[in-house]
């Protein structure tokens, strides 16, 4: 798995594998907001709330407004997922240091709720074919 | 007594440290050469609790680790209320350098993590005549900033759990789940805005590029060890700093980030038990 159509795809699953999981949900129960996902060029929105993935729909979407976006290549997402991430893949802010993801917009609650989301997005790890 | 008890000791001492009173808490275990530990920013001395109940270890070295002001057990100065607390090299050097003096250690191995292992260059440097070694885990004379050290400390975003989740990513993928939650839970206990402040001596005011060349390992000898997964100190910023300084020993260690000591004790010890060794056999 490295095509921006297959990650996009397992971003696509967000919903029942978060919403399945009940430590996760309470951990994102006081959050309600609306994010972008970036694999490559195909943008996923993603809609949460009480800590509930209750959408997530492949883009472009014109003119749908989000509070903050996380972006990295296909590639990047495929190797952060994997069980044991080689180093430099397994944390998001070690892909954004080395400017392998990047993250703007609003970040409040993205900070408010960092282990919330950073779960979210290492839900599929493990769990997927590797590159 | 049927209980177990661990052979770590725990005590009180008053320090005078730029010229106020702290109240200090430090644990200590074992017998022999003694070695100061330097917990993290953010963090406390428990991060060495499993190397000091290492018979491996504590069969040979006295192991002391204290909370520096404001971290753990030591209590801020008195009327810390109104002030920001900003940790500086100098008041960093000057405490570790007074908590041996008052214990009377004789020539401490200082070993220090993540600004612990940055503030150890400097006391090789200056103060290497009263050191047997210094041992920097996560450690290099600079780094790259990966984050606004802004989002630590402010009302909308609690401190601990952002402190917690930030860090996270610093645990090596391979490290136990009971040792990496309770590596995390450390850094959401300490207090408002301490982990800030650590880091404006990390980030604003520990730039060693200027002096780790002056180093001279044949007085003070320097074994830098840091984490393959350590994305904040990362291998290549240490293997730079090691390069920098004449004698110095590097060494990245496998499936580790940037809190071997209390992250992976077993991996750890893999490590750190060779350069203990050194350091008796010298």
């Amino acid at each position: 798995m490295s095509g921006s159509d297959d990650v996009a795809a397992v971003f696509e699953q967000l919903p029942e594998r978060v919403n399945g999981n009940a430590p996760l949900v309470r951990r994102g129960r006081f959050l309600d907001v609306d994010f972008l996902i970036g694999a490559d060029d195909i943008p996923l929105h993603v809609s949460v709330r009480q800590g509930r993935i209750t959408n997530v729909a492949r883009g472009p979407v014109l003119m749908r407004p989000w509070r903050f976006a996380i972006r990295a290549s296909a590639d990047a997402w495929a190797r952060f997922w994997a069980p044991f991430p080689e180093p430099g893949y397994h944390d998001l802010f070690a892909m954004t240091k080395s400017g392998m993801a990047e993250v703007e917009g609003d970040l409040q609650p993205l900070m408010a709720n960092l282990r919330y989301i950073k779960d979210v997005l290492a839900v599929p790890r493990g769990t997927e074919p590797q590159v | 007594m049927t209980v177990e008890l661990e052979p770590i000791v725990g005590r009180y001492m008053c320090l005078t440290l730029g010229g106020r009173e702290n109240r200090i808490y430090f644990e200590e275990a074992g017998q022999g050469i003694p070695v100061v530990c330097l917990h993290t920013a953010g963090a406390d001395s428990r991060q060495f609790r499993h190397l000091m109940t290492d018979p491996a270890v504590t069969d040979h070295f006295r192991l002391l680790a204290f909370d520096l002001p404001w971290h753990g057990k030591s209590t801020p100065p008195v009327g810390w209320q109104d002030e920001e607390y900003r940790l500086t090299t100098e008041a960093y050097a000057e405490t570790i350098m007074a908590f041996c003096r008052a214990l009377e250690l004789d020539r401490p191995v200082v070993m220090g993590c993540s600004m612990g292992g940055r503030i150890v260059l400097h006391l090789a440097g200056a103060y290497g005549d009263e050191l047997r070694a210094v041992i920097g885990l996560e450690g290099s004379d600079h780094q790259q900033p990966w984050y606004d050290t802004d989002w630590l400390h402010r009302p909308d975003v609690h401190g601990g759990e952002v402190c917690s989740a930030l860090i996270s990513g610093l645990v090596a993928p391979q490290s136990p789940d009971e040792t990496r939650w309770e590596t995390l839970w450390s850094y959401m206990q300490s207090g408002p805005g301490v982990f800030k402040g650590d880091l404006y001596f990390y980030r604003v005011d520990s730039d060693f590029r200027d002096r780790t060349a002056r180093i001279d390992t044949e007085r003070c000898p320097v074994y830098l060890l840091t984490g393959e997964y350590d994305f904040s100190c990362t291998p290549e910023d240490t293997e730079r700093t090691g390069a920098a300084i004449p004698g110095a020993e590097v060494t990245i260690m496998k499936e580790l980030g940037h809190f071997p000591m209390s992250e992976n004790p077993a991996q750890f010890r893999r490590y750190i038990l060779p350069v203990l060794d050194r350091i008796r056999d010298t």
